[in-house]
């Protein structure tokens, strides 16, 4: 039974068309997929149905009957809810708290706690979350706090719910517990719309594909049983792709980064205790792990952004002590974990962007301390050439570029000067294939040119495909170190979580 | 290209100019309804304040003169503002620099008078850059507020000069608090006579190009746009952040207190108690109104001169009450102050506009079927 269908939906934005007449529909107890890279207008679509953004022409049917939704209210008050990718809850209020806020049951005045808690905790028991309703929400990891989004918009009473890029910030055994609340969503009589780019996940949990690409419809109706995700990928980029070929090194040279006795105490505890580790010319050392369990706290060590309780650094042999000022100019390059609050002036022009932290150097600066505006821009010009950002102009703000492009000016900005040693942190989060694939190439190269790469990615398989050597790190100490397919990722999922007894059991059963 | 890339800048820059220009018109527009319910004609009025503020000589030396300390105090909030830091702090380096200036002016004797006055102005400025620079220290150091401890320390600058001016500075015989007349070198050149426009008006523009130049051209200027965007990503780049935060309020602060120079230099010749008229936070609307932009400061310090000049004429040949020109100044800045409130109303006009030409556009479909 058809519960949605939108016809011929079209969106045009001052200067870009986002959505050139798109057919959707949506059944009853069906899980569709709506997959495209970024900026491919999945968001934009599941934006209108929503009613948080009006479309330019195009006609959209709820049950049969012609709908127009103002504002998200109205279409939560018809059933369709979504869960955004940033989570909107409350951290010190309790989970029931939480669901409950925005549609409080009882009179004006007063708040009928009790109800409410009743009602939530039959949701949860019918559902089968795993949720202490009474938590404090700060208290819950991601995946929990996922759950709590999800019964938000239960307790709203949803037939429809759209999910923007739902496993982003998940593990893989979060995911798996995520696809199994989906399934018995869809049991209970739900339609489930997932926006998403990540294909192995589609392709598992999806009933039908939906494959959108520069706001056009490629495909609405992909059986994803009967497709391989080399299809899927291609369907949505438009041309073959391959990300997960290794590509291993060929000359690993000298010890270049060395790092000892690394230890980092933050508010009192131990973030990262007594890791030692080397990195060779020419090599990509990987560090697999669960966000949180001491990656920040290495990368500003390595970065000079933070003073570690006990380090020993050395580049090439020569010790490195100080600022981050004299980690940079001593050669080792940083591509920080998030790009806007770390690594881009958004309001500041793509040129002004491109020399950040190098701006100091005889090449952009006079000795009396006049930016060489010439050559700034000339230097700005060959790097969009050669690192293919799209952007208007050197000169347009880096705000008005996408994810990937953004991405792309740090990377131009840190690999041109060719650091000895370089720090990446989550070089592809958030961006589409294409830039991906690009990304991943350029690094290969980077290291291909003799550069130690040191890279640490929430991607498992990011890691997984790139690296010539895997740590795996789990609260703050490195539990294992393996070379690429020595581990598979089950055991990698297991080490990530803190089951590294059972893994090495395993091991010597074997 | 070239002309493309021109476009988008001025595209950029001319919204928060435009955004200042209608909360000028608005204001004024307001500011006729409110003078006509008070029972006078809004014309006439009009006309006494701008036609004799920009029509005549005198009244446009009065607003000039109205404007340059204006131009300082402005100068210096918009300055600090660029690394995010708020100098509330301005009316009290405005004193520090006033009293600095007229004790160089008036015990220090035999110099050429050009160079007496720039030593003045030189004294204003470290007195003023010192105040700020302690402000700055706090903040930096001891994680301070700065809007704070810059209240504060208005207070006791303000109380400490007055002690001065009341007490060991006082000249015998003098009724009210002030100190001794400066030397006639340290006088700064009238520009129009009789008028109290002087030299300090281009010493406040050279300021205002000199700001801009360093923002935009240099290295220092470079780091800071960068500090104020994004803390973040200016220690990833390794720049000196508490180094940078730290120049730059300084010299906010001794902005700020040229501003009292070019007061004791150019008008009191002296230092007299309560010489500011609340200059140091006017400067802080001043900025805002400039969009934070070191020339823009010195047209919106101009038009804050014409009104106040206009204040002044009013005063003299008409009957209407200063105080409904006060009313206009006031709206200006509350009107500049809410840029959200400028937003939706330009983006309600654009809707009714867009309506119109939508139901323009439907209308040809339909002949066309």
């Amino acid at each position: 039974m058809e519960i949605i269908r939108m016809e011929n939906i079209s969106k045009i934005y001052p200067g870009t068309v986002a959505l050139k007449g798109v057919d959707f529909t949506l059944n009853k107890q069906e899980i569709v997929s709506l997959l495209g890279e970024n900026g491919a207008g999945k968001t934009t679509l599941m934006k209108i149905l929503y009613g948080m953004t009006a479309p330019s022409s195009g006609r959209i049917f709820y049950k049969g009957e012609p709908v127009r939704f103002k504002r998200p209210i109205d279409a939560i008050e018809k059933g369709i809810c979504m869960v955004h990718q940033h989570f909107m809850l409350v951290p010190a209020f309790t989970v029931v708290e939480n669901i409950i806020a925005g549609s409080e049951p009882g009179s004006n005045i007063f708040l009928d706690k009790k109800k409410a808690r009743q009602e939530v905790i039959d949701l949860i028991s019918r559902f089968k979350f795993n949720v202490d309703p009474d938590a404090k929400v700060e208290k819950l990891s991601v995946g929990e706090q996922q759950r709590v989004e999800i019964l938000k918009v239960l307790y709203r009473k949803a037939d429809v719910i759209i999910l923007d890029e739902p496993t982003a910030v998940l593990t893989p055994h979060e995911v798996d517990d995520l696809f199994a609340v989906l399934r018995r969503l869809k049991d209970e009589g739900k339609s489930i719309i997932i926006i998403t780019h990540k294909l192995k996940e589609t392709k598992e949990i999806a009933d039908r594909v939906v494959v959108l690409r520069d706001g056009n419809l490629i495909n609405d109706n992909v059986d994803p049983r009967k497709v391989s995700t080399k299809e899927l990928s291609e369907m949505m980029v438009g041309h073959e792709v391959n990300l997960q070929a290794r590509r291993p090194a060929k000359h690993i040279g000298e010890v270049c980064l060395k790092v000892e006795n690394l230890t980092v105490e933050e508010d009192g505890k131990e973030k990262v205790k007594n890791v030692s580790f080397a990195i060779h010319h020419g090599e990509i050392l990987g560090i697999a792990g669960i966000e949180g369990n001491g990656q920040t706290q290495i990368i500003e060590a390595l970065t000079g952004l933070r003073k570690p309780k006990s380090m020993k650094l050395t580049l090439d042999g020569k010790e490195v002590t100080g600022k981050s000022s004299d980690f940079l100019k001593a050669g080792i390059g940083h591509v920080p974990e998030d790009r806007l609050s770390m690594g881009l002036v958004k309001e500041m022009s793509v040129m002004e962007n491109m020399i950040l932290g190098y701006h100091r150097e005889s090449e952009f600066c006079s000795k009396k301390g006049l930016l060489l505006k010439k050559q700034i821009s000339q230097y700005a010009e060959k790097l969009k050439k050669d690192f293919l950002v799209k952007a208007a102009s050197i000169y347009s703000a880096v705000s008005s570029l996408s994810g990937g492009n953004q991405q792309k000016i740090i990377i131009s900005r840190v690999f041109s000067r060719e650091p000895k040693a370089i720090i990446v942190a989550h070089p592809t989060r958030g961006v589409d294939i294409g830039a991906t694939e690009y990304i991943h190439n350029q690094l290969i190269e980077l290291r291909d040119r003799g550069a130690a790469v040191l890279l640490i990615s929430a991607d498992l398989d990011e890691v997984r495909a790139l690296s010539d050597r895997i740590l795996v790190l789990y609260e703050g100490e490195i539990v294992s170190e393996s070379m690429p397919g020595e581990l598979s990722e089950v055991e990698m999922g297991l080490l990530m979580t803190g089951g590294n007894y059972m893994v090495e059991e395993g091991k010597q059963r074997d | 290209m070239i002309k493309n890339i021109d476009n988008a800048r001025k595209i950029k820059m001319g919204s928060s100019f435009m955004n200042s220009a209608i909360a000028l018109v608005i204001s004024l527009i307001l500011g006729m309804v409110i003078i006509g319910i008070s029972g006078y004609s809004p014309i006439e009025s009009y006309i006494a304040i701008f036609g004799v503020s920009l029509g005549t000589l005198k009244g446009f030396a009065l607003s000039l003169s109205q404007a340059t300390p204006l131009i300082f105090t402005g100068l210096a909030f918009a300055f600090a503002y660029k690394v995010k830091m708020i100098n509330t702090g301005a009316e009290g380096q405005l004193y520090a620099g006033a009293m600095a200036a007229a004790l160089v002016g008036a015990y220090i004797t035999n110099l050429p008078s050009g160079v007496h006055a720039l030593l003045g102005f030189a004294a204003a400025f470290l007195a003023g850059g010192l105040a700020a620079l302690f402000v700055a220290l706090c903040k930096v150091y001891l994680n301070a507020n700065e809007i704070i401890v810059s209240l504060m320390l208005n207070e006791i600058i303000i109380f400490f000069t007055s002690y001065l001016a009341n007490g060991p500075l006082k000249p015998p015989g003098s009724g009210v608090g002030q100190t001794k007349m400066i030397e006639d070198t340290a006088k700064l050149t009238k520009l129009i006579p009789q008028t109290q426009l002087t030299t300090a008006i281009f010493i406040a523009i050279i300021t205002a190009c000199v700001l801009a130049y360093l923002l935009d051209k240099t290295v220092f200027g470079y780091e800071i746009k960068v500090t104020g965007h994004n803390l973040k990503a200016s220690n990833v780049a390794g720049i000196n952040v508490s180094k940078i935060s730290l120049i730059t309020f300084a010299l906010s602060g001794a902005i700020a207190g040229m501003g009292g120079a070019a007061m004791v230099l150019g008008v009191n010749y002296r230092f007299v108690e309560g010489f500011s008229s609340g200059y140091g936070f006017a400067g802080i609307s001043i900025a805002a109104l400039a969009a934070y932009n070191p020339i823009g400061v010195i047209f919106s310090a101009f038009l804050i001169g014409i009104l106040k000049s206009g204040t002044i004429t009013l005063n003299r040949t008409t009957s209407i009450p200063v105080e409904l020109v006060d009313i206009i100044q006031v709206l200006v800045l509350i009107f500049v102050a809410a840029p959200a409130l400028i937003k939706s109303i330009m983006s309600r006009a654009k809707k009714v506009r867009s309506k119109s030409s939508r139901e323009e556009h439907m209308e040809v479909k339909t002949s066309d079927i």
